[in-house]
């Protein structure tokens, strides 16, 4: 290596005099010294102990100085085997499985299994329940956002913003625990309905408490400042100039890729595809509240911040339309003691935080399924990672990754 | 002899406590910003618990790779200290209240600050990592980038004074009643500031740290002793960075319409509140800005703020001669 140096060197020498040749003089302005330096990409482990991988992810990334040639994702270090092991379980205890997929919205997770089992065994899921549902269901997107707010400006170099995200987001995980007793893993659905909440008292079988006294009136305050928290955000971060420069035009992620590479959820959106699924699906009844679907026009970095941080706040008037028009009614719907599901098969998809989330659920009449698929949002989001981080600069690469909120628990399973 | 050891550990004890009060400020001022208690079980309220991390850098187990260059990555944390505590002899803190009042003070500073560059760029290269590598070498790009506008606003400063000592510079600010903030060079004030954060490498300029990109930039590999000397180093940095700004624009150790003769008691406290309140702006910058990209770093040295600063000397120079 040092004697090729040299060598280089001497060459390099040479070339000199020549040009400085008194009889070369003539053509000075022909000669042009060439010194080619061999360079090679340094291969960069980015992962899986990285601040900034959102736990284990593992990026491979070929870089030359600051510039990003080639980066190969690498999946598995938080693989925990929750699709076998769904096969040894029976119907309720997957629901604890389940929503440890994406913790960051756990109770996401549990509906569209639910849903699907619900859906196998034709059980009719009274309105109240479905309400409930819904409410948490926002709540735990508008706790899931928080955590990106935070999160993101912390990989652009804001540290304050994490605080304030991690501060609001607390009022939202306190109404999530005063219902189900969880803040993260709720474990809160049954087939069929809801369990009774955790923070209503004593429950007999007569008398079954459904929500816990004073939730309206806490959820109203809580929605009420979501809103205000969600506009401080967009002062605080997306006025920011160094923000805008940094995220603005970074990373941009076309329709057609994204949808050829089956991306889903407030990516997609944010470049300017309007899909959601809460419109054109009917695993809760969404299509009883309006609300509008935020959709970037760039898809840059700054529009994936921008779309999630206005969806926090369409998240906060589904839930208080929610109340609003809370029916009254059983919590459960009448469901055999012993879960079996008829065998079958089906697949429900649902609009979770990250993207969309579908359950292929394939029975054979037993207690558990015979197998179970999970689709998740962040497996098929990051799978864009390698287009969209071709050419980039290592800092746009940490910027990039950021956007795509992905939770490791939700690609690997 | 005695007389250099005074001084010696004047200057060592003065910039460590100027580093100890900028951390209680950097570390209460970020949580007051971001609503949360902060320190505040160590000793009054938590404000001696700097004293309590140092005790505990030093006693952890200092690591060094093997595959390390051992004598280069021992010493690289050596030499950033060294530049930061050396920086201070030239400090007034009254007309006779300074280390070392020499003729080319101005001069003095900014070369002793650039030798810290050696340490980071040391740090980097032998830690045989990668990612030091790159936090080493963005810290070189950086530094050496914003030498100059640093350099070229100190320029303006020394025209209108008229000499390079800094003791010099404060008595014509004295002499001319204003300080040379409000006297014309507010733009050279300004361009200091950015290059001087850019020079102690803190927000929105810490890409060589960039703790989400590079983990710990340079410094990664390095634990214990050697941590906290360059942990250190960067506050006291902060502090003489903003000692040495506050002599050049903001009048020093003197505040208008108090009598001179009284220099010596007051200079050091007039001094100090400067400082402090330009640590303050920098420390609230630090805790609300993101942090920019290299590229974006090198175009506001190169196509901004030298060319102002290039501007802002044309135009003292004219008003000097002219007027």
């Amino acid at each position: 290596m040092l004697r090729e140096c040299q060598k280089n060197q001497e060459a390099i020498n040479l070339q000199m005099v020549n040009t400085l040749d008194p009889q070369n003089m003539n053509n000075f302005s022909e000669a042009s010294v060439s010194i080619e330096i061999e360079t090679e990409d340094m291969t960069l482990n980015i992962g899986p102990q990285h601040p900034s991988t959102h736990g284990v992810l593992r990026l491979v990334a070929k870089v030359d100085g600051e510039k990003v040639h080639d980066v190969k994702p690498v999946l598995g270090y938080m693989h925990r085997g929750y699709e076998k092991l769904a096969e040894v379980r029976s119907y309720p205890q997957i629901t604890t499985l389940v929503n440890r997929i994406d913790w960051v919205a756990g109770f996401s997770n549990e509906i569209p299994f639910i849903a699907g089992a619900e859906r196998l065994m034709e059980i009719e899921v009274p309105e109240r329940a479905k309400h409930i549902r819904l409410i948490l269901n926002e709540m735990a997107r508008i706790s899931s956002h928080f955590v990106f707010n935070g999160a993101y400006a912390l990989e652009v170099g804001a540290l304050t913003p994490i605080f304030y995200a991690m501060e609001d987001r607390e009022r939202v995980l306190d109404l999530i625990e005063s219902v189900t007793g969880g803040r993260f893993h709720p474990n809160f659905n049954r087939i069929g309905g809801v369990k009774p909440a955790a923070g209503a008292g004593p429950t007999s079988k007569k008398n079954i408490q459904d929500l816990p006294a004073g939730f309206y009136r806490d959820t109203k305050v809580a929605m009420e400042k979501v809103i205000k928290a969600a506009d401080q955000f967009q002062n605080l971060i997306g006025g920011n100039e160094v923000f805008k420069k940094r995220t603005k035009n970074v990373g941009i992620l076309t329709p057609e890729i994204a949808e050829a590479y089956g991306v889903s959820g407030p990516i997609l959106r944010a470049s300017g595809v309007k899909s959601d699924l809460r419109t054109h699906t009917d695993y809760l009844p969404y299509d009883q509240f309006d609300f509008e679907i935020p959709v970037g026009e760039n898809g840059d970095c700054y529009d994936r911040w921008d779309v999630r941080v206005k969806e926090m706040v369409e998240s906060a008037k589904i839930v208080l339309q929610a109340i609003d028009s809370m029916p009254s009614g059983p919590l459960q719907a009448k469901v055999p003691k012993v879960i079996k599901v008829p065998k079958g098969r089906t697949y429900v998809r649902a609009e979770n935080p990250k993207g969309e989330m579908g359950y292929y659920i394939i029975s054979d009449g037993g207690l558990g399924p015979y197998r179970l698929k999970v689709r998740t949002a962040s497996f098929s989001n990051i799978s864009i990672l390698p287009i969209m981080l071709e050419g980039a600069l290592l800092p746009d690469l940490i910027a990039i990754m950021g956007s795509l909120d992905f939770v490791l628990g939700d690609v690997d399973r | 002899m005695t007389d250099v050891l005074i001084k010696v550990g004047f200057l060592a004890l003065a910039a460590l406590n100027g580093a100890i009060i900028f951390t209680i400020m950097d570390v209460k001022g970020a949580s007051w910003m971001q609503r949360r208690p902060g320190p505040l079980h160590v000793g009054l309220r938590g404000f001696i618990f700097p004293v309590a991390e140092i005790l505990k850098f030093v006693q952890k187990e200092d690591i060094i790779p093997t595959e390390v260059d051992r004598p280069v990555f021992k010493w690289a944390p050596a030499y950033v200290m060294v530049s930061c505590v050396a920086l201070f002899a030239v400090v007034p803190m009254s007309p006779t209240l300074v280390v070392a009042d020499i003729e080319l003070g101005v001069f003095f500073a900014l070369a002793i600050s650039s030798l810290g560059t050696i340490g980071v760029l040391t740090a980097g290269w032998s830690s045989a990592n990668k990612y030091s590598l790159m936090g080493g070498l963005r810290a070189a790009g950086q530094l050496i980038a914003y030498e100059l506008p640093l350099i070229l606003a100190v320029v303006g400063v020394v025209i209108q004074a008229e000499t390079m000592s800094l003791v010099g510079i404060v008595e014509k600010q004295i002499e001319w009643g204003v300080p040379f903030v409000f006297g014309g060079q507010l733009i050279g004030f300004l361009i200091f500031m950015v290059a001087a954060t850019a020079e102690m490498m803190r927000v929105p300029f810490d890409m060589p740290i960039g703790e989400s990109e590079l983990t710990m930039g340079f410094m990664t590999e390095y634990s214990g002793i050697r941590f906290l000397i360059f942990y250190i180093s960067e506050y006291m940095n902060m502090f003489i960075l903003c000692a040495i700004a506050s002599t050049l624009f903001l009048g020093g150790y003197h505040v208008p319409l108090l009598p001179t003769e009284w220099v010596n008691f007051y200079g050091p406290v007039v001094l100090l509140t400067k400082t402090a309140i330009l640590g303050f702006i920098l420390v609230a910058i630090r805790w609300s800005q993101p942090r920019f990209r290299e590229d974006q770093l090198q175009n506001l040295a190169w196509k901004i703020l030298i060319p102002a600063s290039l501007v802002n000397i044309l135009v003292t120079a004219i008003m000097k001669v002219g007027f």
